[in-house]
């Protein structure tokens, strides 16, 4: 390995490392919030909403985040509108995440036995404090292991983002290959910042599983 | 004495299965009722069936003169004032004791959180638990558990109390733990509504005892009469199953 060529290609994986987690977290943000929207649509059956929910939550899960890209990236401006291909990552992304999300935070408002509800009831609470004194945060510290998995499973699918030539690190790596040749540097390179990026989150989402595992159930 | 609920000919299906037939109950402020009857006979029901935690198909339930409205928006009103202790205590686990008593009496009866601590640390004394108040429900016995939902119910301050076979999930010796709580309250002059199995404790709490079978009210009586005496067949023979001669 050439660590000359390492040295000259670190600014580029840099730029690109900078853009990817920009887009990915941002992309991450919109999926919670789709997630956690979703969830309580689906969770308070809301006539004919819940129905449109649960139908993007099956066509967003069943198909390549590739796919939706495209559909987005060609699509759009077809209807005539413009979207830059970094809107199109994020709104990309938000959806496919949002409906992973949206199942995480529903199975976990979903496990919640009914009895807790009663009892909160019984006390005298209105169904809405009891949804969020008692459900929600029942239901929210359940849910961290499902939602730190998904957050791992988005960042690495932003590999995906160089079909519609966003300059992330999949794209950065195959252009410098393309351009140099020096396969084994710009792979090497390219593993080095998925992990950059990748093991801090996954470090922290053990420790606030761990946080959320002792809330509940104390070990 | 005056009565505090009134309950009219309430009845409850489940599709076919009838688990209340037209039952009637009356219970007069400071009394204590304990319900009894096999597995199944509707008693849990019928006690749910009064803070509308089920929705009766017949009858009414009459507190402090108020026909209790399972459609009322301000049904939490009404439940603020009937007491519920469940056979699987339901704390809250994502709270410290003293969090969950103090849940309702803040946000339901707008009291102030500083006093609500007083109180509930007050009566967290009365039953044993003070050095508990700021652990997690997981980290307490099951005895312990129940003590303190007991204590929650208490926060409201309700007038009349529904415990619904309170020891059925304990281990054997933790259960007398949690009936010496409730006969204590008995003697301060609580209403209470009582379920459970634990036939010499019924005798000991109650000034009525109901037998439900079937969904209906078979015997009923001063503890005395009713466990020395029993006048009906089915009665006799479900004490019978309590012993073993």
């Amino acid at each position: 390995m050439d660590f000359d060529v390492l040295s000259f290609y670190f600014p580029k994986y840099a730029e690109a490392f900078l853009l990817t987690v920009r887009i990915g977290w941002l992309g991450i943000f919109l999926s919670i919030v789709i997630g956690i929207v979703s969830a309580f649509v689906i969770y308070f059956r809301v006539p004919v909403l819940s129905r449109l929910i649960g139908a993007y939550v099956e066509i967003f899960r069943n198909t390549p985040l590739l796919v939706q890209l495209f559909f987005l990236y060609f699509g759009i401006p077809k209807l005539g509108l413009n979207i830059s291909a970094e809107t199109c990552g994020i709104v990309g992304l938000g959806l496919l995440g949002g409906s992973y999300m949206s199942e995480a935070f529903r199975s976990s408002l979903g496990a919640i036995p009914n009895s807790q509800k009663e009892s909160a009831e019984a006390l005298g609470l209105t169904s809405v404090q009891t949804f969020f004194q008692v459900i929600l945060p029942e239901a929210w510290v359940l849910s961290v292991p499902a939602v730190v998995a998904n957050v791992i499973f988005l960042l690495k699918e932003t590999s995906v983002f160089s079909a519609i030539s966003l300059m992330d690190l999949m794209f950065t790596a195959k252009d410098l290959i393309g351009l140099y040749y020096d396969t084994t540097e710009a792979l090497f390179m390219l593993v080095v910042f998925y992990i950059i990026m990748l093991v801090p989150v996954s470090a922290a989402g053990s420790i606030l599983e761990k946080r959320a595992r002792y809330k509940m159930f104390g070990e | 004495m005056d009565e505090i609920l009134n309950i009219r000919g309430i009845s409850k299906k489940y599709e076919d299965l009838v688990v209340l037939d037209h039952l009637d109950l009356q219970v007069r402020s400071g009394e204590v009722v304990v319900i009894v009857g096999p597995s199944g006979c509707g008693k849990s029901t019928f006690l749910r069936c009064i803070n509308a935690l089920e929705k009766v198909d017949d009858g009414e339930v009459i507190l402090d003169g108020k026909v209790i409205d399972p459609q009322d928006k301000h049904l939490s009103k009404v439940r603020e004032k009937i007491g519920m202790v469940f056979q699987s205590y339901e704390l809250f686990p994502h709270k410290t004791v003293l969090q969950n008593l103090v849940l309702a009496p803040v946000r339901v009866k707008k009291m102030n959180r500083k006093e609500a601590e007083e109180e509930a640390l007050r009566l967290l004394e009365r039953v044993g638990l003070l050095s508990k108040k700021n652990n997690y429900p997981r980290q307490l016995s099951g005895g312990q558990k129940q003590r303190a939902a007991i204590v929650r119910a208490l926060m409201m301050n309700p007038e009349i109390l529904l415990l619904d076979e309170i020891t059925a999930a304990l281990d054997p010796e933790m259960v007398r733990e949690v009936l010496e709580v409730v006969l204590d309250l008995a003697k301060e002059g609580r209403t209470m509504i009582i379920v459970t199995h634990e036939l010499p404790f019924a005798k000991a709490v109650a000034d009525r005892v109901v037998f439900i079978d079937g969904g209906r009210i078979i015997e009923e009586g001063e503890p005395k009469d009713f466990f020395e005496h029993p006048k009906t067949e089915r009665l006799r023979k479900f004490l019978h199953s309590f012993t073993y001669e």
